[in-house]
């Protein structure tokens, strides 16, 4: 009984330890965006591979992902005879969840997973040490580039998801399921407020820094070996991961909760 | 002048530093020798504070390093990393010059890219390898570019890991030669470890040699061979007899 009283009490210290770690990986991150230098150069690097480079992966997950909810709810729909709602129901899924939340894991699967690792082998391989060694600290010159990038440029993969997602949608209904086109679009653009999309592109904001910032910090604590990057990458994913899904659990509590 | 008294260090249960008193002067070469893993690496590392002692004090010129402004500190600094630590992600002139591209000693890129050149050939690299990719150079030239980027900023102390290990017999002397001449003509203070005892000829004014924790012995070069340590004996002599254990 004292055993597991004794182990229940180790564990939440140790959550309590990491959350008080994240923290302060956090603050120091936001603290090197107000102290120069900055380098605009990787920040660059990072805005094509965050965001340019994963236009493709956002586009064809929207894109089926709209499709489908096209289908499903005409199905759905069909049994209490509501089929005319395709429009405004894909629009509002993709726009305040779906476009957001897949958008979010494609990320944390492509770009937290590589930051990740990255960042581990740096770690492994002495190359923070080197840095540090040159007078460059890491968390400026590694992490602040790539989480900015990630936070500023999320709200247009979401975005541009949200098109895709919707133009998904819109094909199989006016292909298959034999809407008008411009009903469709107009029924759309009628149904969405303006409240939806803002809270779309703050989710996509939100997502993206959770998405680098995890992606950072498992490379940064990554253990020595191989075996070290192999575990930072994969705890990276995983709570990246979950906390986007909590994140947007409460998100759409804040904006959406009457 | 670069001090360590009783500086002690433990990873988990392995206790590496027990202990270690050092003193270098300035622009003075020091050797340190030391059996694999009895803590070289950690010794010079807990000096520029990449690893954190866990209690005993480091000055450089009479400065404790934990009260020092660490970035005017890390500039007076060189280190050449046992496992060179090239960025991978930069072309070797990039890494080479680093330093000369940012920060406070960023100078015009064409520039910094003639120094990089320069500290290429010092180390006996052509000019060529200045746009490959660290990935692409074999062991002992990966090493030579870390060389390179530990002189290029010209820096007043500079640390050197194992810098002949993993080259042929005569790029490891002209590698001895240049670490020599930067001590001797640039007054540079030095602390290099190796293990190959024609480098420590070469190299040092003075010796010393890590074991068990602590600093067996130090002193001049001239010395070592008359230290009547028997530890020191069977090291530089390499035998496997003595009272150095072989299996740790
Ligand atoms: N970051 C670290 N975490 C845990 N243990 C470490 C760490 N760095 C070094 N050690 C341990 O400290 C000991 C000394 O390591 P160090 O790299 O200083 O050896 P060394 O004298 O440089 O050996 P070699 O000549 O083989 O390079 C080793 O047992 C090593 O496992
Ligand atoms: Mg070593």
């Amino acid at each position: 009984m004292i055993a597991l009283l004794a182990s229940i009490g180790a564990a939440t210290l140790g959550v309590l330890a990491a959350i008080g770690r994240l923290a302060i990986f956090t603050g120091q991150t936001i603290s090197h965006l107000f102290r120069p230098p900055f380098y605009a150069r990787e920040f660059g690097t990072a805005v094509l591979q965050i965001g340019y480079f994963s236009l493709p992966v956002v586009g064809l997950t929207a894109l089926f992902t709209g499709g489908a909810l096209a289908l499903q709810i005409y199905a759905g729909g069909a049994r209490f005879s509501a089929e005319a709602v395709v429009p405004q129901i894909v629009a509002i899924g993709m726009v305040r969840e779906l476009g957001p939340v897949l958008v979010g894991l494609m990320i944390a699967a492509r770009v937290t997973s590589s930051i990740a690792a990255e960042i581990a082998t740096m770690k492994v391989t002495e190359q923070i040490d080197a840095l540090v060694t040159l007078s460059t600290h890491p968390m400026k010159y590694l992490t602040l580039p790539r989480v900015l990038a990630a936070t500023l440029v999320m709200p247009f993969l979401v975005a541009v998801g949200d098109i895709i997602g919707i133009y998904g949608g819109f094909l199989v209904g006016t292909e298959r399921l034999g809407f008008n086109a411009a009903a469709y679009l107009q029924n759309t653009a009628d149904f969405l407020t303006r409240i939806d999309i803002i809270s779309s592109l703050v989710k996509g904001a939100v997502f993206g820094f959770i998405a680098a910032l995890m992606g950072c910090y498992y490379g940064m604590n990554s253990d020595r070996g191989a075996m070290g990057v192999g575990r930072a990458t994969k705890s990276s994913v995983q709570a990246a991961a979950i906390l986007i899904l909590i994140a947007n659990f409460l998100l759409t509590g804040v904006f959406f909760s009457a | 002048m670069i001090t360590l008294d009783n500086v002690h260090k433990t990873f988990g249960t392995n206790a590496v530093l027990q202990g270690v008193n050092l003193r270098v002067p300035k622009a003075s070469s020091m050797v340190v020798i030391g059996g694999s893993g009895t803590g070289k690496s950690v010794l010079i590392k807990s000096v520029l504070g990449l690893v954190t002692p866990d209690s005993g004090t480091i000055t450089v010129d009479g400065q404790d390093i934990t009260t020092t402004d660490r970035d005017a500190f890390l500039a007076r600094f060189g280190m050449l990393f046992q496992g060179a630590a090239l960025f991978d992600s930069l072309p070797v002139w990039q890494n080479v010059a680093f330093r000369l591209l940012r920060g406070s000693l960023k100078r015009p890129k064409p520039e910094a890219r003639d120094i990089a050149i320069d500290k290429l050939r010092r180390v006996g690299l052509a000019a060529d390898v200045a746009d490959r990719l660290p990935a692409e150079l074999s062991g002992g030239m990966q090493k030579r570019v870390g060389l390179a980027r530990a002189i290029a900023a010209n820096p007043e102390i500079i640390f050197f890991d194992e810098p002949t290990t993993g080259l042929d017999p005569i790029m490891s002397s002209v590698i001895n030669d240049l670490i020599r001449e930067i001590v001797t003509e640039m007054g540079v203070t030095a602390i290099t470890i190796t293990h190959d005892m024609t480098s420590v000829r070469a190299i040092a004014d003075n010796v010393a040699m890590l074991h068990a924790g602590k600093i067996r012995w130090t002193g001049p070069v001239e010395e070592m061979t008359e230290a009547g340590d028997p530890y020191v004996d069977q090291f530089i002599n390499g035998r496997a007899n003595g009272p150095i254990e072989t299996v740790r």
